[in-house]
C-alpha cells in the first residue's frame, strides 16, 4: 500500500527538479488520492 | 550554412551591500510583515566587505580570472576561502563597487531622478576619474549634487526611493510621476539599476574584446525588468538606453523577455538576424537584478554564512559574421521546449538536449560542455535549492544512459567531464546559460573543447499567464577556418552533368 493512499495531496514542483505536473500524473495512480493543490516553483 | 560567430563576451558584477538591505525583496517584504525581526536586527553583521566580495572564488571566476574548473580544487563552502586572484578587473569585465556604481546611476539617468548629495557626488566623481572606462564627458553627468537636507524632504515627502552608502542616506531615486506606478521611486530605481550595469557589462564588452562601438548594429537586452508608463507597462526599450551610454552610435535594438531563458532566447535571434544578413553586429545584454539581492538571506543568516548574494550581475555578447576563427553558432542544432513537450524532467531534457543533437546525428557525449543553469551552489545549497548545475547535468547524463550513450556506472564522471561547478549569482537570467561563452571562446581557441551546449531555462509561471515553463538551447562549435561552401542541390548536379555530356556530345558530332 502506498504512503499516499486516500490521502489529499499538495505537491510543489521544482523546475530544475520534478515539476508538478509530473508528480502529479504519478500521484494520479495511487487509488483514492485527490490533488488539491499543484504547483511548480523556481527555487533559484 | 555560413554560421554566425561568437565575436566576444563581457561579464560584471556590482557589489550592492546597501541595496541588499534596503532593496532586496526578501528585506522589503521581512520590512513590512516584520520589521522586527531578529534577521533585520542582525543582518548588518552578516554583509562581506568589498574585499572580501573581490576575493570570493565564484566572483573572480565569473569576471574571467579563473577557470571554473578551478572550483573543483576547493572544498565547499567557497566563502571562507581566498581566491588566489584577487582582482578587481578581470579577463572578461570588472567587480564593482557601489560608491562608483551610484556614480554610474546617475550617468544612466536621463531625466534628473537621480539626486545625489554633494559630497559623495564629489568622492565618487574623483573615484570613477581612476577607471579606465570612464571619460570627463562621462563624470561631468554625475553633476554637482545636492544637500543632504534637500534629499530627505525627497525621500520623507515626496516617496523618493533612498540611495545608501554604509548605512547613510547620500541621494534618492525620485518618481517619475506622481500617479503612474509604473514610474514609480521604486520602479525607476530597479530599471535605472538595468540600464547602469546593462551598460557597464556592454562598455566592458568593448574594452575586454577591443570592439569598436560603431560597428553595432542591433542589441536585443534580455534581463527580467520591465520599462514603460501607465500605457504600457513593458514598453521598452532597455536595449537602445544602454546601446546610447556605450557609444553605440548606430545601433538600434529591442528587449526580448523569457524569465531566465531570455539570453539563449537572445543568442539565438541574435544569430539568426547575423546569418540572416540583415544586420552584421548584434549584440545581447542584460543588467541585474535589484530585487533578488539577499533572495536567499535568511537561509545564509540562519546557517552562519554571509549574505552571498550581495553582488548584481551582467553581461554582454557580440554575435557577428563568420570571421573564419571565433567559435560559431549552430543555428542548425536548436533546442526548444514547445507548448506540447510536457513537463516531466525525461520530456523536458529530450527537447532542449537531445532533439538538437539528434538533428546533429550527435551523441550526448559528443558535447564537451554543457552550460546549464550556472547558479553558484555556495548560494542555493544552505538555502535548500541544491547544487542546480549538478542536478542538470545528472538529468542529462541519465537521459544519455537510457539512450544507451552512457554505461549507467558512468554517470557520475559524465557529470565530472561534461559538467562544470556553478559560479553565477543567483541574478536569474544571468546565471542561464550565458556565463560560460566566454571561456567557451578561450576553450575552443586553446583546443580544450570543440563543442559546448548552452542551455536557458525560464520560470513562466511566475508570472501566472501559463503553468508552463521554458527553454530554449544552442550548440556553440569551434570554428573549422574553412569557408563553407553553397550547397549545390541535385537538380543542380543532373543540369551540369547534361550539359557536359551535351557539350561532348556536341564535339563528337563535329568531329
Amino acid at each position: 500500500m502506498s504512503a499516499f493512499e486516500n490521502k489529499k495531496i499538495i505537491i510543489i514542483g521544482d523546475r530544475d527538479g520534478v515539476p508538478g505536473p509530473a508528480i502529479e500524473e504519478c500521484i494520479k495512480t495511487v487509488p483514492g488520492t485527490e490533488v488539491v493543490f499543484s504547483a511548480t516553483e523556481c527555487f533559484v | 550554412m555560413k554560421f554566425p560567430i561568437v565575436k566576444g563576451a563581457g561579464y560584471v558584477l556590482v557589489n550592492t551591500p546597501d541595496m541588499l538591505v534596503h532593496n532586496g525583496s526578501t528585506q522589503t517584504t521581512e520590512k513590512l510583515t516584520n520589521p522586527d525581526s531578529e534577521y533585520l536586527k542582525g543582518l548588518a553583521e552578516h554583509i562581506r566587505t568589498f574585499d572580501d566580495v573581490v576575493a570570493y572564488l565564484p566572483n573572480q571566476v565569473y569576471i574571467g580570472n579563473l577557470h571554473p574548473e578551478k572550483l573543483k580544487e576547493y572544498d565547499m563552502p567557497w566563502f571562507d576561502k581566498e581566491s588566489p586572484i584577487k582582482e578587481r578587473f578581470g579577463k572578461y569585465g570588472e567587480i564593482m563597487p557601489q560608491d562608483e556604481f551610484i556614480g554610474l546611476m546617475k550617468m544612466a539617468d536621463a531625466f534628473d531622478l537621480v539626486k545625489l548629495e554633494k559630497k559623495f557626488a564629489a568622492e565618487v566623481k574623483q573615484k570613477l576619474q581612476r577607471h579606465p572606462l570612464f571619460d570627463e564627458t562621462d563624470i561631468e553627468k554625475i553633476k554637482e549634487g545636492l544637500g543632504i537636507e534637500e534629499i530627505t524632504k525627497q525621500i520623507d515627502e515626496h516617496h523618493a526611493e533612498g540611495i545608501y552608502m554604509d548605512g547613510k542616506v547620500v541621494g534618492c531615486v525620485k518618481r517619475a510621476h506622481d500617479i503612474d506606478i509604473n514610474l514609480n521611486a521604486h520602479t525607476m530605481f530597479e530599471n535605472i539599476v538595468v540600464k547602469a550595469s546593462g551598460a557597464l557589462a556592454l562598455r566592458n564588452l568593448i574594452a575586454k574584446n577591443g570592439l569598436d562601438p560603431a560597428s553595432i548594429e542591433y542589441v536585443i537586452e534580455c534581463s527580467e525588468e520591465a520599462c514603460g508608463d501607465i500605457n504600457q507597462r513593458g514598453g521598452g526599450n532597455f536595449a537602445k538606453a544602454i546601446a546610447e551610454m556605450a557609444g553605440a552610435v548606430n545601433a538600434t535594438g529591442s528587449d526580448t523577455r523569457g524569465f531566465c531563458a531570455a539570453p539563449t532566447h537572445a543568442l539565438i535571434n541574435a544569430s539568426a538576424l547575423v546569418q540572416a544578413g540583415v544586420y552584421e553586429n548584434v549584440v545581447i545584454v542584460a543588467g541585474g537584478a535589484t530585487a533578488k539581492l539577499g533572495m536567499n538571506g535568511k537561509d545564509h543568516v540562519k546557517k552562519g554564512y554571509p549574505v552571498l548574494e550581495d553582488v548584481l550581475g551582467g553581461f554582454a555578447i557580440m554575435i557577428s559574421q563568420n570571421d573564419g576563427t571565433s567559435p560559431v553558432i549552430r543555428t542548425d542544432l536548436v533546442g526548444r521546449h514547445t507548448v506540447g513537450t510536457g513537463s516531466s524532467p525525461q520530456a523536458v531534457i529530450t527537447s532542449l538536449i537531445t532533439a538538437p543533437l539528434d538533428k546533429g546525428n550527435l551523441k550526448i557525449t559528443d558535447i564537451d560542455k554543457y552550460s546549464v543553469e550556472m547558479q553558484n551552489p555556495d548560494i542555493t545549497k544552505p538555502a535548500g535549492a541544491g547544487d542546480v548545475p549538478t542536478s542538470n547535468y545528472k538529468m542529462i547524463g541519465a537521459l544519455g544512459v537510457k539512450r544507451k550513450e552512457i554505461d549507467r556506472k558512468d554517470l557520475m564522471s559524465f557529470v565530472e567531464e561534461h559538467g562544470l561547478p556553478g559560479w553565477a549569482p543567483t541574478q536569474g537570467h544571468i546565471p542561464s546559460g550565458v556565463p560560460y561563452v566566454g571561456f567557451a571562446i578561450d576553450d575552443m581557441a586553446d583546443g580544450k573543447i570543440d563543442k559546448a551546449m548552452i542551455v536557458g531555462k525560464g520560470s513562466l509561471f511566475l508570472g501566472r499567464m501559463t503553468n508552463l515553463f521554458d527553454g530554449v538551447s544552442v550548440i556553440m562549435e569551434k570554428n573549422t577556418g574553412m569557408e563553407e561552401k553553397e550547397s549545390v542541390s541535385k537538380e543542380e548536379i543532373k543540369k551540369l552533368i547534361a550539359e557536359a555530356m551535351r557539350g561532348f556530345a556536341e564535339t563528337l558530332t563535329d568531329e
